[in-house]
């Protein structure tokens, strides 16, 4: 699926440590407002492609073009207009949710930071956390908080890795259509690592689907669905990520 | 195109401000741990005040160095604090497993060195300052005494502090948490050859040259020279920078390999506890 103004281009876009490729060979374009989904198993390569998309990775081979910088010379130019979270990498533990946002505003550089974070607790419901230290939280306070965080300087790109993981399922559907309103109200372009397939079917104009560090397979949901038969999202899922690594099944929906 | 290659050489005070403040936060969070910072120097302070001052008793010969210890111990404290203090907080991020959050900011590895060093110098301040403080009712000493060369040596242990903490956050890029005691052990590595409480000239020939070839031994010699002598050898404070200025080039291009190295292999988003 080609992107006539992409916000992110890959391109030839491999990992390799030691003898084992994380990342091999892929090639993908994110256009501007779009949600693009990315899918695998566990160890498929979601979370190095996206550390690589953020230049926290450096790749082995390959480029990666954010707002067409190239994010191995002129990451930084990019980095100010992007953002990230990850339910992995924990913000400091003893520092209260507010204390963390501010350190997080200067660091994006930001001016009116009291408008802004009363702003971002008003909208993510942090009010009644928000001086409490982070290591104090629930699951599904640590994740408000995080996209707080990664909201902090309205990202025109954002990068998330699955943003909804061990939330209870009222939580990650507020989470889910917080995502869908910001996007819809910036016209940001996100993409998304995740294991959810239903998430990922409702808010996911495009999915990439990896397997032992390639893309076996791309389209919009709908695509994905009606080319691999079955009637769910996770139905397709399923029936890619358990052929076998030399079938032929796997189809490249261009 | 050419303009955004050298942003990554921009820097941003109001970044630096930023992270000391996230380290400035944690300070103030924990009485006990503010306390714990001018704890061991004061304890320090009191215990060679009071050895001082036994050996000034018992020889004249070293009445004339009056202050002599107290200088040492203090302006040693000044080194060890400083580079702890640069080690302890690249640990903190470490600890939170912080680095993968804070390197997809625009934030710079020289602005993160920066408030590092900032951030050692205020702990330092915390930290010896109640130290100096004591020692001028309790032995009637204080070590403004030693007028204008204060602020040379202090300038100088400093950076060696700075240096001494590059390269610890250096090895602990390359080897992560588990070699966290080094941040605390490195620098006693070199107080046998640094001259604290002796002179140079006690050293074996063969050491001598090492403590030569490290400004602490400039540094402490220096003093001496004010606090017997009467006279700041502007020598040794000219080799003490120029050593400094080297170490500070090794350490920093240390950091910046390694920081390199931990992006190459993934290392930013895993290494912490």
């Amino acid at each position: 699926m080609s992107q006539e103004n992409p916000i992110i281009s890959v391109s030839g876009l491999s990992k390799r440590f030691g003898d084992v490729y994380a990342v091999n060979d892929i090639n993908f374009t994110v256009g501007a407002g779009s949600i693009t989904g990315l899918l695998g198993t566990n160890g498929a390569g979601k979370t190095t492609t996206i550390a690589m998309l953020l230049g926290l990775i450096i790749p082995t081979s390959g480029k990666v073009e954010i707002f067409k910088f190239d994010m191995l010379k002129t990451r930084h130019a990019a980095l100010a207009r992007m953002n990230f979270s990850s339910p992995y990498i924990d913000l400091p533990q003893r520092l209260t949710v507010a204390q963390n946002l501010t350190v997080y505003a200067k660091l994006y550089g930001l001016s009116n930071i009291p408008d802004r974070l009363a702003q971002l607790a008003r909208e993510l419901q942090l009010s009644d956390f928000i001086d409490r230290p982070y290591r104090t939280l629930s699951s599904g306070q640590k994740t408000r908080a995080m996209l707080a965080k990664s909201l902090l300087n309205e990202p025109e790109l954002l990068l998330l890795d699955e943003p909804t993981a061990s939330l209870d399922p009222d939580t990650a559907d507020w989470i889910r259509q917080y995502l869908a309103n910001y996007q819809r109200r910036t016209n940001a372009t996100i993409l998304l690592a995740s294991h959810n397939m239903p998430e990922v079917e409702r808010l996911c104009d495009q999915v990439l689907m990896l397997r032992d560090g390639k893309i076996i397979t791309r389209g919009t949901p709908a695509e994905l669905i009606k080319a691999h038969g079955g009637e769910t999202l996770e139905e397709v899922f399923l029936a890619v990520v358990r052929q076998n690594q030399n079938g032929s099944a796997a189809r490249r929906l261009i | 195109m050419k303009k955004n290659h050298l942003r990554r050489f921009e820097f941003s005070v109001g970044r630096v401000y930023g992270l000391v403040l996230r380290y400035w936060y944690l300070l103030k969070g924990s009485v006990p741990r503010l306390l714990e910072l001018a704890y061991w120097p004061s304890i320090q302070l009191i215990l060679w005040g009071f050895i001082s001052q036994f050996f000034l008793s018992q020889s004249s010969a070293l009445a004339g160095a009056a202050g002599v210890l107290i200088s040492a111990v203090l302006l040693w404290d000044i080194l060890f604090r400083c580079q702890l203090g640069f080690s302890i907080s690249f640990l903190e991020e470490l600890w939170s497993r912080n680095l993968g959050h804070l390197f997809v900011t625009p934030l710079r590895a020289h602005e993160f060195i920066a408030a590092l060093m900032t951030i050692s110098l205020i702990r330092v301040f915390i930290g010896v300052g109640p130290a100096i403080l004591i020692a001028i009712p309790l032995y009637h000493f204080s070590i403004f005494d030693l007028g204008l060369p204060l602020i040379a040596f202090f300038v100088n242990l400093m950076m060696f502090g700075w240096a001494i903490g590059l390269l610890v956050t250096a090895l602990l890029l390359r080897v992560g948490v588990g070699a966290e005691s080094i941040a605390w052990a490195m620098i006693f590595l070199i107080a046998p050859v640094s001259a604290i409480y002796y002179p140079v000239a006690i050293l074996p020939d063969w050491l001598r040259a090492v403590a030569w070839a490290l400004p602490p031994a400039h540094i402490f010699e220096g003093m001496r020279s004010v606090l017997i002598n009467g006279t700041f050898d502007v020598n040794f404070w000219l080799n003490a920078f120029g050593l400094n200025i080297f170490y500070l080039t090794i350490s920093s291009a240390a950091f910046l390999y390694n920081f390199h190295s931990a992006r190459r292999d993934g290392k930013l988003l895993q290494i912490g506890e």
